[in-house]
């Protein structure tokens, strides 16, 4: 994003993963923290979801003590990227503190990466300054992932961190010691099962860029409709898995241009025509606005997402729901996973267990009840 | 007739069958066949056949066969026989050889060497038949972003939109004028449009008046280089407007109706007097140049008070990206582009066989272009020029476009049979001749009906299509070539196509 960088032919793309997956959430929305037990048992609950190529977890309320920086995590495959990131990001940022972040070494993994994270705030120089924190933030965070080999930024965010690798999800909470070491408001994890690609570090999710973190479930196939609009809007597409379209298309239309979750889950999963027909003139006008405007960010095909920022959450299934999501509430708890079993697993006496209609999304605030919405229209 | 020319077709009647009802007399206009009354049978005369296949395809006892004339020269890959009978023809008369309908040479048909994806356990593939499947397409400039109010309560827009217009199917049909074709011809492609709820193109022959509070809603109203049959009332009854600068059969080159087919009727629409030609200039003359393009695209939205879009339609040229970018920055809403074999009524055989690319390539790079300057959404790009089918609809779209312009599949269905001598007024279908004898013969109800069925027939094949691909909605498969895969093509050519080959 916000690097162009243009191949001779499209048809050099390397091809597109695919993937089915398994996901889980759960916010308190007292903005309560807790530890990642909950989380890594519902993981473990639905292993068969994943194959063991791919794990992941975004923790929100990670690091109050540190939460006006922006928290870098960034992998390193060799000490070359890291000596090249690290002068990158002293000419960039102002560096408060950083740190390798703990691993246990016995936990048995492909491959480990380092893992360090850094707590920065931007240098803005020149032109620069007219630029946003955040813009200036993913500038960087990009030119990092697109023109640093082998150096991944795993999350840019205030107050949260992803933790991410290939493993089963339960091996890399161990590997990254989740359960002793973090407590957090919100936890959204992922289980990997990549059907064509061997697995890679920075290619499990969550998917992240600034405090936006995605985990996704599904084969998106309006993945070149999507991409080739998110290009014109100068995001790149690095890793060339579907998720990495859902989070610039949540970046870019959440952050950038400032649309709420309730509109951006009816570009992602809008409703159909015959149903816009009988609408009433002013939900008419705006539905068929968006369709026209937004036609190139319909996500097309199975799809289950999960997407977090800072205080809030949201699910969202395609519009025929083709892929599965179960929404649950016991007090002040609420939970969002691929599968029911998952979030009564870890809550046994939950209070309330739904099913959203198709593209229709489960927004989960701090403060607020608003997940209760999707209530009555559940399946 | 020619001297020392072969017949293009040969006329075989069985004897046996023939009844001599004289029907094949009747239908043929260009005097093929007549009654002998001392032999007490039907004669031909091969030499003026064209081919149409009226009287075969309408003679009661199946007694006529038509087919190419077998005599041939001497083999030779250079001299073929169709370039030896052209040289004949000049040298007879001095002229330039006209011809009607598309390029008919072995260029290469990229639709032909794309094939389509579909969904295998990864993604469940969607059966039309019990789920939705959207076909609906808005044509016309997108903004960057809405302007969204939240405040009051409830979602409202507070951005001012250009104005769109809504198909129900990804299939238009292509300028076809008033003059070129028939009155009936012109009528069922406005029925057609109609029923189907997509829009027709008057081309630049005007929209009767009478037909314009009917189907205004459905037109695309062309404004071209001869400025035929324009008036305020003309542009505003219209959902597009379209400034016609090239033909893909005839790029470069203008129109020329002769006076004889310029009837009462045609001249009142044209707004010429009645028997002069209508000369169609080969440019606009008033546009020589993009900014001169640019205040004849505002002058028309000044004349319908931005009510309309404004379409551009182009020859597929070998700049064509590069112009293509130039119109939408010109103001263009639409930009339409017609390729190397798209139809005329009338053109130079030595133009349309040489002059312009094939549309797939055009396409292909017009939709990159305007990807890399960051303006694909300010316009919606028509492709035309030899869209046969269904599928190449859908490849088309794939490519990049948002909906296509179908012109000879329309005519193929009202009966036309691609005899390519819609110059001469002599239609024996009744669609490309002003004769009222031969048009009488096109009913429009039944005509209408039948586009409506190749429209209904074409989106019912879409839908399955785009099901298999795991898509619901046409709009994801815009530009989308990951669908898209290459078989038997150069390296150069999937460059340019921007698509894998199979297999990769």
């Amino acid at each position: 994003m916000l690097v162009k960088r243009c191949f001779a032919s499209e048809r050099r793309l390397p091809a597109k993963e695919s993937e089915a997956c398994g996901l889980f959430g759960v916010m308190d929305i007292t903005g309560k923290r807790f530890g990642g037990e909950m989380a890594i048992s519902a993981m473990k609950n639905i292993k068969v979801r994943g194959n063991g190529l791919g794990g992941g977890f975004a923790v929100y309320g990670l690091y109050p003590e540190y939460r006006d920086y922006y928290a870098l995590h960034i992998m390193f495959q060799n000490k070359m990227a890291k000596e090249q990131v690290e002068s990158y990001l002293v000419e960039n940022f102002n560096i408060v503190y950083d740190e390798e972040i703990p691993t246990n070494p016995d936990v048995n993994l492909f491959c480990p990466p380092l893992v360090w994270r850094y707590f920065v705030a931007p240098k803005k120089k020149g032109e620069e300054q007219a630029l946003s924190d955040d813009d200036f933030v993913v500038s960087r965070v990009m030119y990092i992932n697109t023109s640093i080999e082998d150096a991944c930024v795993f999350s840019s965010g205030k107050d949260m961190g992803v933790f991410k690798g290939v493993g089963f999800p339960e091996e890399i909470a161990a590997y990254f010691r989740l359960a002793e070491l973090y407590a957090g408001y919100l936890w959204t994890a992922h289980s990997r099962f990549p059907t064509n690609t061997p697995g890679w570090w920075g290619g499990a999710h969550p998917f992240s860029i600034l405090d936006w973190t995605v985990v996704h479930n599904g084969e998106i196939s309006s993945y070149g409709t999507n991409r080739r609009f998110l290009e014109m809007h100068n995001y790149y597409c690095t890793l060339f898995t579907d998720t990495e379209v859902m989070a610039y298309a949540v970046d870019l239309l959440m952050r950038r241009q400032g649309l709420p979750i309730e509109v951006v889950s009816r570009i992602f999963a809008p409703p159909l025509w015959d149903l816009i027909e009988h609408m009433e003139e002013r939900e008419k006008k705006l539905y068929s606005t968006l369709r026209m405007v937004y036609a190139p960010l319909l996500i097309n095909g199975p799809f289950t997402v999960i997407v977090a920022h800072q205080n809030e959450m949201f699910g969202l299934t395609d519009r025929i729901r083709l892929r599965p999501i179960t929404a649950g509430a016991k007090g002040d708890l609420v939970f969002l996973s691929s599968e029911e079993a998952a979030i009564r697993c870890v809550c046994p006496d939950l209070d309330l267990a739904w099913t959203p209609r198709g593209g229709e999304p489960v927004v989960v605030r701090q403060g607020s009840r608003d997940h209760l919405l999707s209530l009555p229209e559940s399946v | 007739m020619y001297s020392y020319l072969l017949p293009e077709f040969i006329v075989e009647r069985r004897e046996d069958r023939c009844i001599a009802c004289r029907v094949c007399e009747r239908q043929c206009a260009n005097d093929v066949h007549a009654y002998d009354p001392e032999l007490e049978r039907m004669v031909s005369r091969a030499e003026a056949c064209v081919g149409c296949q009226r009287c075969a395809v309408l003679c009661p006892t199946g007694a006529l066969l038509i087919r190419p004339h077998p005599a041939e020269y001497r083999p030779n890959s250079s001299w073929t026989r169709e370039k030896l009978q052209d040289l004949k023809k000049q040298a007879e008369t001095g002229g330039v050889i006209l011809t009607g309908s598309g390029n008919d040479k072995p260029y290469r048909i990229y639709w032909d060497h794309l094939v389509l994806n579909a969904s295998q356990v990864t993604n469940p593939s969607i059966d039309p038949l019990r789920e939705p499947m959207e076909l609906k397409t808005f044509l016309g400039r997108k903004p960057d972003t809405l302007e969204i109010d939240l405040d009051n309560g409830g979602v409202k827009i507070e951005s001012a939109l250009h104005p769109n217009v809504p198909v129900a199917t990804p299939i238009v049909f292509s300028a076809m004028s008033y003059g070129a074709i028939s009155y009936q011809a012109f009528q069922s492609l406005a029925r057609a449009a109609k029923e189907a709820g997509t829009l027709f193109n008057t081309g630049e022959g005007g929209l009767p008046k009478e037909m314009r509070a009917a189907y205004g809603g459905n037109a695309i109203v062309q404004c071209a280089s001869g400025r035929f049959g324009v008036d305020p009332e003309y542009l505003n009854c219209a959902a597009v407007i379209e400034i016609k600068i090239g033909q893909g059969a005839k790029p470069g080159i203008g129109g020329h109706l002769p006076g004889e087919k310029v009837s009462e009727n045609i001249s009142v629409t044209r707004m010429i007097p009645r028997g002069t030609d209508a000369l169609s200039p080969a440019p606009q003359h008033d546009i020589y140049s993009i900014e001169d393009l640019s205040m004849l695209i505002y002058a028309l939205k000044e004349a319908t008070n931005y009510e309309k879009p404004v379409s551009v339609k182009i020859a597929a040229v070998h700049n064509v990206a590069a112009i293509a970018s130039g119109m939408v920055r010109a103001g263009a809403d639409i930009i339409a582009i017609d390729g190397l074999r798209g139809g005329t009524g009338a053109a130079p055989k030595i133009i349309r066989d040489n002059v312009g690319i094939p549309i797939e390539l055009a396409l292909a790079a017009v939709d990159k272009r305007l990807r890399e300057e960051g303006i694909r959404n300010k316009c919606s790009i028509l492709a035309a020029g030899g869209i046969r089918c269904s599928a190449d609809v859908v490849k088309a779209i794939a490519l990049g476009a948002d909906a296509v312009y179908i012109g000879t599949a329309a005519l193929v269905a009202m009966g036309c049979t691609l005899c390519q001598k819609c110059y001469t007024g002599k239609c024996n279908w009744g669609i490309c001749t002003q004769d009222p004898y031969l048009a009488k013969r096109l009913n429009p109800e039944i005509a209408g009906r039948r586009l409506v069925n190749l429209l209904h027939g074409w989106s019912h094949e879409i839908k399955e299509m785009l099901g298999g691909m795991g898509i619901n909605a046409i709009e994801s498969l815009r530009g989308n070539r990951e669908h898209l895969r290459g078989v038997g093509l150069a390296e150069w050519e999937l460059d340019v196509l921007g698509v894998k080959g199979a297999g990769e």
